[in-house]
């Protein structure tokens, strides 16, 4: 079967901005094709364009040499090419089986179906029972009925849209053998990802995105990860020194916290105790859903500490204080989401800026809100964290999520906390924000406060913590030095994982 | 084909000029309704949106029916922008205008200064508390405040017949479901002479500036708005949606409540079954159709109030139904509804052939 597809000079825009600027591309059978770019390069929008949910304004595709224009993605189906999403279109209260029916294109009685299923997964080694819901399922088996749906249309192309980014080390391994497993046959994959030390261990060929424009082309296996964030980016990233100063003093200690979640697709905490001590960045692992949001919640303040939760900060418990008046003690928190919550799209920056200060009489005087003071606090924001804007009176949702972010945590840092707690902090971040927010993460530390990072990403809770600890399914792993972990020790420890 | 896309950023022409492109959509659809029905549309036009301006008697009318519309609107436009759905203003007006009718009522033949400010705060609490009953619901039980509140508007009016009709009733009045005429000390003072226009347009002025205040510089108001995009930073911010609810209820059924009491205390006088006439749901289309902004609500109460002095205008000089009224207020929402689309969307041509 060969199989050969060429882009020629494909363009999109929306509105004013380009995001597919003539774009050319040729996959070839049995290859692993990376297509690289920082978010908001194009990559989406050019894949999009491949699997037929968008129409390109110019520019031609061929398979094997014939103009091919697809419609719709199920007429992309028809011609060969299957997409893996990096958000799993999938019904959590319907069996695996179910779910694998809704996304057949044929009709196919259920048994029969069934038979295909655990022939493609004894193939592949994508094992699965499809008897099961599959909101029991974890993370990376919901990835892999995503991967028999698709492999049961015997597509020629694969289109993996940043497929890691859920999964733990482990279940990276096993997906990258299945990978290679599929180029060997003879089939395409178009790999899409923002992170480099896989796609030099997976990939042949290199396609590198920014701005929309195909800055670069290369063989991934013969660059350094320097050389090809370089061309990613653009400019070369600084690198921060993380902080080794140690302090005895605990800035927050937890112990035996637990929490019941009364939401059936919720996670509890069971028995978690850590401590976070001066000048020290405390990581905390793991896939999310695992009690992540539970866990920053309790400390932010957002869920109310039942009376056998002890949480003592500085010196005093925090039993029956709430969000405000923890700000007020000093405790600072950047949650996961930025649209809606811990910033207001609709609202302009100036009015973003007091969303965490209303306990503040720097803005609040007797209940009215002090306009100037809230606009030359946004400008100080803006101007000492860079962040990208025509002006404070600009809605937050025109910010890109990098700069909307450095906003976020320039709010919280110049409140000058003493514990900062931050969830994901660079999730969804361009390369050269997440850098930034790294080094003031770093720098922040030094001013004898604790920092709590939640992230999925193991690769910066290295970078940036001086101890982690793993939180899978409710339950906090001991916590290790940073220096002595490998992401594989982590990954065992999120073996446990629970399903999100 | 037309084909809606949307736009990458709110369009700020439909945001501020929807309302007037609704208004004029509405004199155009209601021209071609009066050509069907062989009436001379402009000759209608002029009835119904002009001559009511052109006379004393026609401007004093129109600040009658403007003033609780703005009232209760101005109090609809704090939950509808927290995203607390009070539909029920009309319930909260009436039980508004019963409790106060009824304090005056006992307070009858007694004369005094603080008789009116008493009979107008009894409709105060009337109203909150019709309202702190979806709010109670709500908060306690999570039932839905569309419902419980739209429901409990036919009680309030149930209950108002059935006081008129019996305890209240007015022992010297032949048997006739009304109450007996309130005592002067319980009336609001006129504020034209020979005319129905009261101090209560003066109030409203009051509220519509108050609001103004509360929202654009208020911290509750900034609450208000943080709860309305999302209930998730409002936690963030340290305030619970519960109190958002409270507030946002409290606060539309006293300004329902006064409402109620100061047309009964201004141009009715006396409790009648017939007390609401759907202020209550008009308020709602004032409230959106100013923007929810109080400045805009101030404007659109009036037009609003225009349109139920010209339906009775057209109704007496071209002896058409009343019904004209309830017709322009629905084409209205309609219409606005309708290019409020286009705040958000654009229209694209979409060929047929390519």
């Amino acid at each position: 079967m060969s199989f050969n597809l060429k882009l020629n000079n494909i363009s999109k825009a929306y509105a004013s901005l380009m995001a597919n600027n003539s774009i050319s591309i040729e996959l070839s059978e049995g290859k692993i094709h990376a297509l690289l770019g920082e978010n908001g390069a194009g990559k989406s929008t050019l894949v999009k364009i491949i699997y037929g949910i968008l129409k390109a304004d110019s520019g031609i595709m061929e398979i094997n040499g014939i103009e091919f224009s697809p419609r719709n993605p199920s007429s992309a189906r028809s011609n060969g090419i299957g997409m893996v999403f990096q958000h799993f279109s999938l019904f959590p209260n319907l069996s695996v089986l179910e779910n694998i029916m809704l996304g057949i294109d044929y009709g196919i009685t259920k048994s029969e179906l069934n038979k295909r299923i655990k022939k493609v997964s004894a193939e592949y080694g994508l094992y699965v029972d499809s008897d099961r819901l599959l909101g029991t399922l974890s993370v990376g088996e919901k990835q892999r009925v995503e991967i028999i749906r698709c492999l049961l249309q015997d597509p020629k192309l694969i289109i993996m849209d940043e497929p890691t980014s859920v999964l733990s080390p482990q279940e990276i391994k096993s997906l990258f053998l299945i990978l290679r497993q599929l180029a060997s046959e003879g089939r395409s994959i178009l790999y899409i990802s923002h992170k480099l030390e896989e796609i030099k261990l997976l990939c042949s060929e290199a396609t590198i995105l920014k701005d929309g424009i195909v800055v670069s082309r290369c063989d991934p296996r013969k660059e350094t990860v320097e050389t090809l964030a370089k061309m990613m980016i653009g400019k070369s990233l600084v690198k921060t020194r993380k902080n080794t100063t140690r302090s005895d003093k605990k800035i927050i200690n937890i112990s035996n916290l637990s929490y019941v979640n009364s939401d059936s697709h919720g996670c509890s905490l069971k028995n978690i105790s850590f401590e976070i001590r001066e000048n020290e960045i405390f990581g905390i692992a793991g896939i999310a859903g695992n009690g992540q949001k539970e866990l920053v919640d309790l400390l932010s303040g957002e869920i109310s500490l039942r009376k056998s939760n002890k949480i003592i900060y500085l010196g005093k418990d925090l039993h029956n204080v709430d969000i405000n008046e923890r700000r007020k003690l000093g405790i600072a928190v950047i949650p996961e989401e930025r649209m809606g919550h811990s910033a207001i799209p609709n609202f302009t920056l100036s009015e973003n800026s007091i969303l965490t200060g209303l306990w503040s009489d720097r803005f609040i005087k007797n209940g009215f809100i002090d306009e100037e003071e809230c606009v030359s606090f946004a400008k100080e924001i803006i101007e000492k964290f860079d962040v990208k804007t025509l002006g404070e009176f600009k809605k937050a949702s025109s910010l890109s999520g990098g700069n909307l972010q450095k906003f976020v945590v320039g709010r919280e840092l110049l409140q000058k906390p003493n514990l900062l707690i931050a969830d994901q902090p660079t999730w969804g971040v361009d390369a050269g924000s997440a850098e930034m927010i790294h080094r003031l993460l770093i720098e922040h530390s030094y001013t004898s406060s604790g920092i709590l990072v939640v992230s999925q990403d193991i690769d910066e809770l290295i970078k940036i913590t001086s101890r982690i600890a793993v939180l899978s399914n409710g339950q906090l792993s001991e916590s290790y030095n940073t220096e002595d972990v490998t992401s594989e020790i982590l990954g065992m420890e999120m073996g446990g994982a629970r399903n999100s | 084909m037309f084909k809606l896309e949307p736009r990458n950023e709110q369009s700020l022409f439909f945001v501020y000029f929807s309302p007037f492109i609704s208004v004029i959509m509405s004199i155009f659809a209601g021209a071609v309704m009066f050509m069907v029905l062989g009436e001379n549309p402009v000759e209608a036009m002029k009835i119904i949106f002009i001559n009511p301006l052109k006379s004393l008697f026609g401007l004093s009318e129109l600040m009658v029916k403007a003033t609780p519309l703005i009232i209760i609107a101005i109090g609809l436009s704090l939950g509808f922008k927290a995203g607390v759905w009070n539909i029920g203003a009309e319930g909260q007006y009436t039980i508004g205008a019963l409790c106060s009718g009824s304090l005056a009522l006992a307070l009858y033949p007694i004369s005094g200064f603080w008789v009116l400010p008493l009979v107008l705060i009894a409709g105060i609490i009337g109203g909150s508390i019709w309202a702190a009953i979806p709010a109670l619901l709500k908060t306690k039980f999570n039932t839905h405040e569309i419902l419980v509140s739209l429901m409990l508007t036919y009680v309030a009016i149930l209950l108002l017949s059935v006081m008129v009709h019996g305890p209240l009733r007015d022992p010297d009045g032949f048997n006739f479901p009304e109450s007996r005429l309130f005592h002067y000390s319980a009336l609001l003072p006129i504020l034209i002479e020979g005319t129905r226009a009261h101090i209560g347009t003066i109030f409203a002025l009051i509220i519509v500036f108050g609001a103004y205040v509360i929202m654009g510089k208020h911290v509750i108001g900034y609450q208000i708005r943080v709860s309305g995009e999302s209930s998730k930073a409002l936690s963030f911010s340290g305030y619970s949606k519960k109190t958002i609810i409270w507030i946002c209820f409290l606060t539309s059924g006293a300004l329902a409540g006064i409402a109620g009491a100061i047309d009964i205390t201004g141009p009715v006088g006396q409790l009648v079954p017939s007390i609401p006439v759907g202020y209550g749901f008009t308020g709602i289309i004032v409230a959106f159709l100013g923007r929810l902004n109080p400045v805009g609500i101030l404007f659109s109460g009036i037009l609003l109030a225009l349109t139920y002095i010209g339906g009775e205008a057209a109704q007496i000089k071209m002896s058409l139904p009343s019904a004209i009224t309830g017709v322009f207020q629905g084409m209205l929402l309609f219409f606005l509804l309708a290019t409020d689309v286009l705040v958000n969307y654009k229209i694209k041509l979409k060929r047929f052939f390519k």
